[in-house]
Order: structure tokens, then sequence, then C-alpha cells
């Protein structure tokens, strides 16, 4: 069994506006073993990219309280205080965003800001530091690694950008990876060798990802775990073939018929989930997802559990549907209705 | 640099002349002239030449007098006070140099240190103290500040506290020379370190939520190194560009109010005197003086940009 390196227990976060309490995530577990990697999926203003930065103390502030318990090599890093986090960021733990367009500094060489990653960390000569933000840029791929590392951002392309990003999570050799929809900004042909990319480093590096995308086809490619997240809460958790082969949640189910699939009969109309995301602010009672449900019943007024439903170990979900109905419904909404 | 210079001047010269009033034989003459003697000024002076005749003239004569000449009618004179222009300006020269680089220095660390500092305690009564005191600043007439100033704090028969006035060179004593500046310098900032300290303050709170800010706090650095390295070090460039173009106008004669006030004979000072006796040679002097440092310090800020912002920078 691989090293359980990060275990999430029961996490919330709420952020105080001025309008009321906003539930951004609202009871989220989940485990991290090395050399996995782990995707949450979900629209935006699922809590995703929270859950995620709350991890790495970034969305800690006056107006944010959290509960339940992020835990890393044994200290939960919920209730560390700033200054021990900070050896975590970056050096243990590390982070790549969405938009590398503007993830980097501009007035910065990329290899300055790579070395900055470095010797905030390490104890390293500049020169050194410097040595292997070169290797690094080679290692993710930047042709010329050796005078690219004195370019400023602005003369990378988007491709490169999150590809120096990569280089520069990487470059205190952390055991978590957390990326948060790295690939939305990109092009789809860059799309893939990103996602590649990532797969590739976390073996070379032995460290583990967690993949946040609004995209399952990003997920399908190189994820072995996966939770959709719906309204703050976890919906569905479950290996990623049984996501894609045995999906449980009518979420899920409309996730998937929104994705294009040439493998399949063309749908009169592609799929779209009917409503908008719930206010986070005044969450429906039960189900969150019901109000948006087409197959919501009287027993969804009662919020399911997060249970296990169906033979497979480990694959939970959130709804009241017996699974023989579920099996029976779900392929109208993932296929569509095909063209006559 | 020459076409700005050139389109100043024309500019000066067609004002001028559209002035009422603004007929420099009759104001020669004196009160009560007989006519013969105007006639006889215009002659003498060219003034009844025509006009562009009379700039190209002028032009000529400020050459001149800037490459040494001298000679009474060959170069730039005041029409009130026969002195030559640009040994005048030269004259003024060092005081306003004094005056400018002190506050100029002055407003550039305290704006600076004001906006740095509200914006990191931004919400807070130290912000909202800072920003009371910057808006007080900024919408303070410096005039009235000027003469406050100068009348309760220099001007008391008994123990004033500074100085009244006076202009002491740095060569000759620099610690009288600072402390005769301490007030001008101090009147000059005021607006610009209300001015500059909100500029910045807004241009942090601004660059705290970029996104290259949360990656350096994923990176793991401290908030000191955060604030200091990538939001003041950004937030600085557009600052950078106002320092210039003010500073640059300040230098030029536009320190006026203050240079009036405190009787420091400088170029502003040389200019409100000239306005005031719409004496054309000095202010076309003045003024293509004061061009001649916004084109030479607009010049300098672009080049300054190019290297602190390499999105800019040739490749």
């Amino acid at each position: 069994m691989a090293e359980r390196l990060l275990e999430v227990k029961g996490l919330k976060v709420r952020f105080t506006t001025e309008d009321g309490i906003v539930r951004a995530v609202d009871g989220v577990s989940f485990e991290l073993d090395r050399g996995s990697v782990f995707g949450i999926v979900g629209e935006s203003g699922s809590g995703k990219s929270v859950t995620a930065m709350t991890i790495l103390g970034l969305t800690r502030d006056k107006n944010t309280t959290f509960e339940g318990e992020v835990i890393y090599k044994g200290q939960n890093l919920l209730a560390l205080p700033e200054s021990h986090l900070r050896d975590v960021r970056g050096n243990e733990i590390a982070m790549i965003f969405q938009d590398p367009m503007t993830s980097l500094n501009p007035v910065y060489k990329v290899g300055d800001q790579i070395i900055e990653a470095i010797t905030t960390h390490e104890d390293v000569s500049k020169s050194g530091a410097k040595r292997r933000a070169v290797e690094l840029l080679r290692q993710v791929g930047i042709p010329n690694a050796n005078t690219r590392v004195d370019d400023y951002p602005h003369q990378f392309s988007g491709g490169m950008r999150q590809r120096a990003m990569i280089a520069m999570a990487l470059s205190c050799n952390p055991d978590i990876l957390i990326a948060d929809e790295p690939t939305t900004a990109l092009d789809v042909t860059i799309q893939a060798q990103i996602l590649e990319l990532i797969d590739r480093l976390k073996d070379d590096f032995d460290s583990a990802v967690i993949l946040i995308t609004h995209d399952l086809g990003v997920v399908a490619d190189v994820a072995d775990e996966v939770v959709v997240m719906y309204a703050g809460r976890v919906v569905e958790r479950a290996a990623k073939r049984d996501v894609f082969y045995d999906p449980q949640h009518p979420y899920t189910w409309g996730l998937l018929g929104s994705i294009p699939r040439l493998d399949r009969p063309k749908p009169e109309k592609l799929h779209s989930i009917k409503g908008m995301p719930p206010s986070l602010i005044n969450l429906p009672k039960g189900c969150k997802f019901r109000p948006r449900c087409p197959h919501a019943f009287e027993k969804c007024e009662e919020e399911p559990g997060l249970d296990q439903r169906v033979e497979e170990r480990g694959h939970l979900d959130r709804c009241w549907l017996s699974v023989e109905e579920k099996r029976r419904i779900r392929e109208r909404t993932i296929v569509g209705e095909a063209v006559a | 640099m020459v076409a700005v210079l050139f389109s100043v001047s024309v500019l000066v010269y067609v004002v001028f002349i559209l002035v009422p009033g603004g007929d420099p034989a009759e104001r020669m003459a004196g009160k009560n002239p007989l006519p013969a003697n105007i006639v006889n000024i215009r002659k003498k002076w060219g003034f009844d030449k025509p006009f562009y005749v009379q700039y190209v003239k002028m032009m000529q004569k400020a050459g001149n007098g800037l490459i040494g000449k001298t000679g009474e009618y060959d170069i730039l004179t005041s029409f009130q006070t026969r002195q030559n222009v640009v040994h005048e300006i030269k004259r003024g020269i060092p005081v306003t140099m004094s005056l400018c680089i002190g506050a100029g220095i002055i407003w550039l660390f305290f704006g600076i240190l004001v906006g740095f500092f509200s914006a990191v305690t931004a919400g807070r009564w130290s912000d909202r103290l800072i920003t009371t005191f910057a808006l007080i600043g900024v919408s303070m007439p410096v005039a009235w500040l000027a003469v406050m100033l100068r009348y309760f704090l220099a001007e008391k028969p008994t123990n004033p506290i500074f100085p009244d006035g006076e202009y002491v060179p740095l060569t000759a004593d620099p610690v009288q020379w600072a402390y005769h500046l301490l007030l001008p310098w101090f009147c000059l900032s005021v607006l610009f370190i209300g001015f500059y300290g909100r500029v910045l303050r807004s241009n942090m709170l601004d660059a705290m939520n970029e996104e290259y800010v949360r990656t350096a706090k994923a990176k793991g650095l401290s908030g000191k190194s955060i604030l200091l390295r990538h939001v003041l070090r950004n937030s600085l460039i557009p600052i950078v560009t106002l320092f210039g173009l003010d500073f640059a106008a300040v230098l030029g004669g536009g320190a006026i109010l203050t240079e009036t006030v405190f009787d420091l004979k400088g170029v502003g000072w040389y200019a409100a005197q000239s306005v005031g006796d719409l004496d054309l040679p000095p202010i076309m002097g003045v003024t293509l003086y004061g061009a001649f440092f916004i084109v030479v310090f607009s010049a300098v800020v672009d080049f300054l940009y190019a290297f602190l912002d390499p999105r800019i920078r040739p490749t």
C-alpha cells in the first residue's frame, strides 16, 4: 500500500461577507497517497479551488473560518501557524494556478522566480539555484533552457509559462503538487502536453498530484481517483473507471453528458445542466442538487449522506435513487437523444 | 525636442501678442509718455517690425545669450529691467535646484512611505488617519500653507523657529542652507506626498490581488518579501512616471508659489515677476527653460520605465 501523504477530514470553509456567510466548502474529506493523481471536479463555485487553496492556507483571512483537519505528516495544517506553514508551502506542497499569463510576476526573469522559490527553502548559492532552475526548465520541456532562463515571462508563450510554473512548483521537490485548473487557459493541443508532463513528472519526482478541474475529460486522462463536488460538498467519489462507467449521481451524469464525444452517436443537442449553481449563502434544503435535478422526488428534501450504495468499495455518492433506477435512467442524460 | 521647444515658444509668443496691454513699447515708455517717445522705443527695439521678424530675432538673441555672447543688442534682455534673461535664469537655477531636489527627495521618500504604510494597514485606523492627512495635504492650497507656515514659524518677532526667507548657498554653509530651505521643502512636498501616497496605496492594493502575488505566497515567501519584492516593486513603476514629470515641472520653474512666498529668488520667482510685468523676453526664457526640463525628463522617464518594466523593453 502506498504511503498516505495527505488526509483531509470534514473540511469546512466559511467566508463572512456583507451579504452573509458563504459556505464555500462544507464537509469535504479525502485522502491522497504517494504516486497517485487525485481529481477534484466541479463547476465554478463548487468549492474545489477553495479546498485546494485551504490546504496551503492561502484562504486564511480574518473573515474566513475553518473546521475539520488537513493532516500532513502528522500535523494539522489548518492549525499550523503561518510561519511554519510557509516552510510547507512551495517546499513540501506546491501549487500551480489556472492562468499562467498572470501567475508569474512580469517584471522578474522566469529563472529568477524559480531561483526565488529554491532559495526561500534551501540554503544554496545563487549560481547553484540557477543551475537547478535551468535543469528544471529542461525537464519541463523548455527548449534552450540555459538561455531561456534569463527571459521574462512575456517572452514565453502560454504553454511555456505553465511549464515554467510547473518547474517552479517542482523546484523544491514537493511531496504534493496541487494543480488548480492547470490547463483551462491553454490551447487544447497544449492541454494534453501539460497533463502528460504533470503525470510524468509526478513519477520522476515521486510525488502526488491534486488535480482540480471543471473538465472531466482532463480527469479521464490522468486521475486515479475522482471526487465530484457540488455546492461545497462531495456528491460522488470513486475510482476514475467507476466515475466514467458507473456514475451514480445525476450531477455527475450531467457533467459527463456535457462533454462532446466523438466515439458516440451525435446527440441532437449537447446536454446542459439546467439552472444555476445555488447561492452558497442560501443553500437549498435537502439535497443541494435537487432544484436542478430532473429526477428529484419527495425523499430528496432530506439530504442524503455520502454513502456507499454500489458493490464497488470506496465508490460513494449522495443520491437517494436506487442503483437500479440510476443505471436505467442515466444513459439518457449522458449519451443524449441520438439523432434519428 | 527641437520641435517641442519651437512650438512652445511660438505659443508663448502668440499669446503674448494677443494679451491686451501687452505692447511693450507703451509699458517701457513709462506713465504719461510722449507719443514720440513711444515711436522711438518701437524703432529702437524693433517693435515696428512684423511679428515673425521679431520672433526670429528674439530666438537668435536667446541663442546668443546661451553661447555666452554679451553686448546689449546681441542678447535677450528684459524689456523692463534690461537685464540679460539667460543670465537671470542662470542665477535662479541654484536656488530652484536646491529647493526642488530637496523637496523631490522628501516627497518621493515620504510619498512612498505613506503609501506603503497605508496599503499595508488598509482599512485599519492608521490607514484612515493617513488617508485623512493625505486628503488634507492634497487639497491644501500651497500659497495658503506657505503663508501660514512663514507667518507662524518664521516671522514671529520673538524666537522664530525657522529663519525667514533668504537663500544661503549650499557651498557657503550647508547647515544654514538646509535650515533655510526646510519650510519651503515641506511646503512644496506636502501636496505631492499626499498625492503619491494615494496613488501608491491603490496601486499596491491592486497588486496584492494579482495572481503572481498568490504564486509568491504559494512559493512560501514571507509576507515581508512578498510585499517588498512583488507588491511594492510592481507598484512603483507608475510612481516613477509621475515623479519624473512632476519633478521636471517644479525644476522648470513650476514652484512659483513656494518660491514667491518664501522670497527664494529662483526661476519660479523670476517667472512670477516677469508675468506680473508682462515682460516677454523673460517669460519666453523661463518657459523654454521649463519646457526643456519637461522634454528631458520625459525621455529620462521613458528610459527608466523600460529599465523597470521589461515588457516595454525593445528586444
